[in-house]
């Protein structure tokens, strides 16, 4: 088992090494294929039309010159071993793992993605709790009540709410709930750990609408998974055993609708700690999407690497989590 | 102008935007409507208040480019650097066109030149303190200029110092320890500043006027790129802690600023709080409830917030619809299609769609001349081969005659090229498209990303030869509010660089190009703005262009908001001497 | 049929030749008393319709028979035929929502029918189990076979979990599965397939119930592994004197087992014989089919095999007429009557009644000259 979870982690390692590679690559490569000289490149860190002596200058201060594979080789060495960074005055030291500095605003990347992290972490833990509740209560209701008003209305919800973008249900939501109808606060993030009650009570907006989505698709994949699995044989034998409906439903039914759901619930967990970009930037929450999103927009690559890092990481991990949850859940699966 | 971070949020937004606009119903021309929001505070300050306390929130939905005052570039970010740094001169808080005359701040009066325009002493008031109750002294202010000198390291700011004091290949005080080196500026006491030009520079007091490199930095607490963490405080309010980049900071009061020796700047709010990275959208929600107090770029608010003001006849006594200062147009490559050919393109151009494509009325004024009105000493001028009229939709006929004498009677081909991101240029784009077909002129239409356009493409002359580009939308708009600042970049030959290019037409005319090497070393302002309308005449007579609008901006200021109004020299209210009633 | 409320009895009542003439009886739930059960499993005019989007589909239509505790029947018949819908419409596992369920069932003096749901299924593994045809998909691949007994058990028997355990351990021993103290705790993806199928039976039985149905329990298995279970399942018959139920389209099975058998085509009875009738004097052109279909080791490869033409009828749009006629070699010496009548299941001799409008003589005549010397 420790061996299979160090296999694994290895593999993570070897994953971010070579998304970074890729990300480098879509940084420097293709822009140049498109046409983008360095100097271009550099020009994009000045202020407006700069002169050719600050162009150079940048160049040189991001080692754009230098060939892409040593710049890359300097980025993993930083992520390994930490490197060093020259603030202009002094040199400061940037211990591993080192994504650097970002080319706009100077800071350490690995700083930005720590203060960033619990912010992210809050708006997805809290939503997936949501859509979890929300989205397999009203699935597995549906799928009991199929063909019935309910289960038409439900699905007509889900369609609604896997249709409508985020930026839509947030802005529309921020719109009247915070400023027309004043019931609740504006969105914003507080620890955690200075006052609970201010950190839920600012989340609940984003949280809702997050889930609002999402629970919409675990509805549709609940209620899908539901029926399959009522036409199961096994259902069949729990209700020749006699069993109450309900218990064939509760013990038998939701155990083998819920665990397949398990490896997309580590999937979207995993994907949405990454960053989840359209909530953050809709409800102006400084968690990682927004500062992907920001950090793609301003060429901001050591931003982007910390992100895209970072984010694979989450993903690796969280699948990780699922297959071991799986070996719990799924005895199949244990004894494979 | 590039505003990377700006127009990154803006494009971020503009996918929310648009879909809540598209629910909204259809764009509203402006008819009409620029006379109904009151512009109370356009001339005049509005709710003048000594009341202190309080706290001021001003936000942005992007991130300013940095808080040191020596790597800063956008009018917005000078203006809110105001409040915690003081410049040997600055614009007068003042309504009106007085805004944009230089006055002395650190300095006892304006520099005074020497006769060849060559070298400009400042003298410095005494006793004024640094946040730490230290002495700034000129040296301080050396420092400062010495240290834009290292591009690599101050990389936003304008690079005016670095170009043309005479400082003798100085790489600036991080790569070269002794501030002795420097020679482009001197300090023979510690209240004399003295600087000198390689060139003689008529305009030197605007160009020092309008950046914040001129804010004193003390050498011992400089810390190379991330002074803009935490820069020393000369101003009314210090930063409370470090700026946190994407987030925001706080600035409290500065008990050591004085002000009696400065009457630009106020210290009424307790504290002022500058949040970054919000939402564009909710931005202008929590402005129109007074939740938010300014909206810090001054570029207006977002097409949702727009129609709610102008449905809402108690928010348009809280807003105004001043001209912002950007002048749109659409550069035509003067390399690659000839005279005759570009204009019947002017002449071919539909204004009516174009001016409407920017929001009619309450988006713009259709331009003539060039630089708007806002610049010291404009002319309207005269229309070249188009109308500057509402209902103006080209004229066919002539732009027939023109093509004919081009030996194109049937039209050509060209590409045409605008921020993909931005709505209103391609709306323009579409304009541009249509009405030249009528002529047989035919664009291809090709979308940039806002954040790569004014750099990699149509801001890289080599791009633009390649993809034979013939035609962009442009906007520009002054360093400093004088023809220099506005014309130079965007149509001197020399100012044509291999990225970030602001003269995308390649317009290369020697009348025009003589009088920029002239006008520097002459001393009469008025000869200088004649030659500024010259140039710009030129501009258009050679067809290098087709002007479009000067755009208005829609700002809009809670009612808590005192001594409010718009600064001509920043195109946006002015921000030191803001206060709130409750 | 006394119960008036049934139209499709009243429909057409073809099934066995009853006294519909008896007086109501007083027995159990009321409203679907009429003659009482003189068997121990007695099944009336059964019908089982599903309403589709394409049409009615009539999977059972019309089934009536009679078993004794202790006795065996086999039902048999292509896939398709009803057999499994019948077996099911017995313990009542038809959705009511997408199933009409008619007829009577009476099971131990008790209707079943028109019983409350939760009656029924109280009666369900207690009254009457059933061993289904998969035991790996039919068993919960996340509970261990232990639980799944055990579940079993508890449901109808207030006993502690250790005591359920136990039990559950006996049932196990009692199937034949070694050290089952030990397995328990495995899930049934540990099992191999046939001890699979033994748990399978241990869970039904686990109850001592009066009724087994056994929907082809061996049909997955190997076959030294179908013969194990086969005696399993008599011996176990014979030690709780159940009566049992044995669906199956082989017939091999029936012979071994089976005191009777009843042949399914579309959702009838088309014959109903003993044993010893229905492999040696079959009266029916379909069960002349499927014993013709029946492979036989003995016999060349050439000639082994008689298969019935043509594939099973819709149950939407059934024949009308015999259902069988489209596919029955004889169906052109009945003038006509196959196409455009319904031949009623009569009893020809005592305990054998079979339904065909071929004249008895005739059919004989084939049997003896034409079928049974190439079987």
């Amino acid at each position: 088992m420790i061996a299979y979870i160090v296999r694994r982690l290895v593999g993570a390692a070897a994953l971010v090494v070579i998304i970074s590679a890729v990300t480098f690559s879509i940084f420097f490569l293709l822009p140049r294929l498109a046409g983008t000289t360095p100097d271009d490149l550099a020009s994009r860190f000045a202020g407006k039309s700069p002169t050719p002596e600050t162009v150079q200058a940048i160049k040189e201060r991001f080692g754009f010159d230098d060939p892409v594979p040593v710049q890359y080789a300097r980025f993993l060495k930083g992520v390994v071993a930490g490197s060093e960074y020259d603030t202009g005055t002094d040199v400061i030291d940037c211990p591993a793992p080192c994504f650097g500095y970002s080319f706009r605003d100077n800071i350490n990347v690995t700083d930005v993605l720590l203060d960033r992290i619990p912010v992210t972490l809050s708006l997805v833990v809290g939503a997936a709790v949501l859509w979890l509740l929300a989205g397999v209560s009203i699935g597995v209701l549906s799928a009991l009540r199929k063909g019935t008003v309910f289960d038409r209305a439900a699905m007509l919800m889900a369609l609604a709410g896997v249709s409508l973008p985020i930026f839509f249900t947030g802005l529309l939501s921020l719109t009247f709930i915070v400023h027309q109808w004043d019931l609740l606060p504006p969105v914003s993030y507080h620890s955690f750990l200075d006052n609970p009650f201010k950190w839920a009570g600012n989340l609940i907006l984003p949280w809702v609408t997050l889930s609002f989505l999402y629970a919409a698709m675990y509805a549709r994949m609940t209620r899908a998974g539901m029926l399959d699995t009522m036409n199961e044989d096994y259902i069949r034998t729990a209700r020749a055993k006699g069993l109450p409906e309900k218990t064939v439903i509760t013990k038998h039914a939701l155990r083998g609708t819920l665990t397949p759901l398990l490896t997309m619930f580590g999937m979207d967990i995993g994907l949405l700690l990454g960053g989840a970009v359209l909530t953050e930037s809709t409800f102006s929450l400084h968690g990682l999407g927004e500062l992907a999103l920001a950090g793609v927009i301003g060429s901001d690559l050591p931003v982007v690497l910390g992100v895209v890092s970072v984010a694979a990481l989450f993903v690796v991990l969280a699948n990780l989590v699922v297959d071991l949850l799986y070996g719990v859940v799924d005895p199949r699966v244990r004894h494979n | 102008m590039r505003r990377p971070k700006v127009l990154a949020a803006a494009a971020a937004g503009t996918l929310a935007l648009s879909l809540l606009s598209a629910c909204g119903g259809g764009d509203d021309d402006g008819e009409g409507t620029s006379t109904k929001v009151s512009n109370d505070a356009i001339g005049k300050i509005h709710n003048p208040s000594d009341r202190r306390g309080g706290t001021l929130k001003m936000a942005t939905s992007s991130d300013i480019d940095s808080i040191d005052p020596g790597d800063m570039y956008y009018a917005w970010a000078n203006n809110f650097a105001r409040l915690y740094s003081r410049m040997l001169l600055t614009y007068p808080a003042k309504p009106g066109a007085e805004g944009w005359k230089p006055v002395p701040d650190l300095a006892e009066s304006l520099g005074q030149p020497s006769d060849d325009n060559k070298t400009w002493t400042y003298k410095l008031k005494k006793g004024l303190k640094y946040e730490d109750g230290r002495e700034i002294t000129a040296k301080d202010i050396k420092y400062a200029v010495a240290r834009t000198f290292d591009r690599g390291v101050l990389r936003n700011g304008p690079s005016y110092f670095s170009q043309l004091l005479d400082a003798d290949g100085y790489k600036g005080p991080y790569k070269d320890k002794n501030l002795d080196h420097f020679k482009g500026v001197t300090t023979p006491d510690d209240y004399t500043v003295v600087f000198h030009l390689k060139e003689p520079f008529a305009e030197f007091n605007e160009l020092v006027t309008f950046s914040g490199q001129t804010a004193p930095v003390p050498q011992d607490k400089d810390k190379g790129e991330r002074y803009g963490l935490h820069p020393v405080s000369s101003g009314p309010y210090k930063w409370e802690k470090d700026y946190q980049p994407g987030k925001g900071g706080v600035l409290v009061r500065n008990d050591q600023w004085d002000q009696s020796t400065d009457p630009n700047r106020k210290q009424l709010p307790d504290r002022i709080e500058l949040i970054a990275g919000m939402n564009a959208d909710e931005l202008d929600n929590q402005l129109l409830s007074g939740q938010i107090h300014v909206d810090l770029p001054g570029t207006g608010v977002q097409d949702n917030a727009r129609k709610a003001i102008l449905t809402d006849p108690e928010k348009r006594k809280n807003a105004d619809n001043p001209p912002g200062g950007f002048s749109w147009y659409n550069p035509i490559n003067t390399k690659l299609i000839p005279l005759e050919c570009r204009k019947a393109m002017v002449w071919a151009a539909n204004r009516d769609a174009m001016w409407r494509a920017y929001g009619g009325d309450v988006g713009g004024e259709l331009s003539t001349s060039i630089m708007p009105p806002s610049v010291e000493g404009r002319q309207k001028g005269v229309d070249h081969y188009t109308k500057a009229e509402k209902g103006y939709t080209g004229n066919v006929e002539e732009a027939k005659k023109a093509l004919q004498a081009c030996g194109k009677p049937n039209g050509f081909e060209t590409k045409m090229v605008y921020r993909s991101d931005r709505p209103k240029e391609k709306a323009v784009a579409e304009a541009l498209q249509q009405s030249l077909g009528r002529v047989g002129i035919k664009l291809t239409l090709q979308g940039y990303p806002a954040s790569t356009y004014t750099n990699d493409q149509f801001g890289s002359p080599s791009f633009v030869e390649k993809n034979g580009i013939g035609l962009g939308t442009y906007g520009w708009h002054a360093d400093w509010p004088t023809g220099y600042g506005y014309l130079q970049a965007i149509t001197d030959k020399d100012a044509i660089v291999e990225s970030g290019n602001a003269n995308p037409g390649l317009f290369d005319n020697a009348e025009v190009n003589k009088i920029w090497d002239e006008v520097v070393k002459i001393n009469d302002p008025n000869k200088r703005n004649e030659l500024y309308n010259k140039v710009d005449d030129i501009y258009r007579r050679e067809a290098a262009v087709i002007p479009n609008v000067y755009a208005k901006s829609l700002l809009y200021r809670p009612p808590t908001l005192t001594n409010v109004f718009f600064h001509e020299g920043y195109g946006m209210y002015n921000y030191s001497t803001l206060g709130l009633s409750g | 049929m006394a119960k008036g409320k049934d139209k499709a009895s009243e429909a057409g009542n073809t099934g066995l030749a009853v006294d519909s003439s008896v007086k109501k009886a007083d027995d159990s739930w009321g409203e679907g008393g009429s003659r009482p059960p003189t068997a121990f499993l007695e099944v009336r005019d059964l019908r089982i319709h599903f309403p589709t989007d394409d049409g009615l589909v009539k999977s059972v239509d019309g089934l009536s028979f009679q078993l004794e505790r202790g006795k065996t029947l086999g039902i048999v018949g292509e896939s398709g035929s009803g057999k499994s819908v019948t077996s099911l419409g017995i313990l009542g596992l038809h959705n009511r929502r997408n199933a009409r369920v008619s007829g009577e069932i009476w099971l131990n003096g008790k209707e079943l029918v028109s019983a409350p749901p939760d009656e029924v299924r109280k009666l369900r593994g207690r009254e009457m189990a059933m061993i289904f045809q998969d035991p790996l998909s039919a068993m919960h691949p996340f509970y261990t076979v232990g639980q799944q007994i055990m579940e079993a058990y508890r449901i109808h028997n207030d006993v502690s979990k250790q005591a359920a355990r136990k039990h559950a351990i006996d049932m196990l021993g009692r199937v034949g599965i070694p050290r089952p103290e030990r397995r328990v705790d495995d899930y049934p993806h540990q099992f191999s397939g046939g001890m699979r199928q033994r748990a399978m039976i241990a869970m039904a039985l686990c109850c001592n119930p009066n009724l087994l149905i056994a929907d082809e329990p061996t049909t997955a298995l190997d076959v030294t592994v179908q013969a194990q279970i086969l005696d399993l399942i008599r011996d176990l018959q014979e030690e709780f004197n159940s009566a049992v139920i044995m669906i199956t389209h082989d017939l091999g099975v029936v012979a071994e087992l089976s005191d009777d058998i009843l042949v399914m085509y579309a959702g009838r009875c088309v014959e109903y014989a003993s044993v010893d009738d229905a492999f040696h004097r079959p009266l029916h052109p379909y069960t002349w089919g499927l014993l013709g279909s029946m492979p036989r080791l003995d016999r060349a490869r050439s000639e082994r095999l008689m298969p019935i033409k043509g594939t099973p009828p819709s149950l939407i749009n059934v024949p009308s007429g015999c259902a069988f006629n489209p596919r029955c070699a004889y169906a052109e010496l009945t003038d006509g009557k196959s196409q455009k009548e319904r031949p009623e299941l009569r009893e020809v001799e005592p305990g054998h009644k079979v339904a065909c409008h071929l004249p008895l003589s005739r059919r004989r005549e084939i049997w003896n000259t034409e079928i049974a010397p190439k079987l």
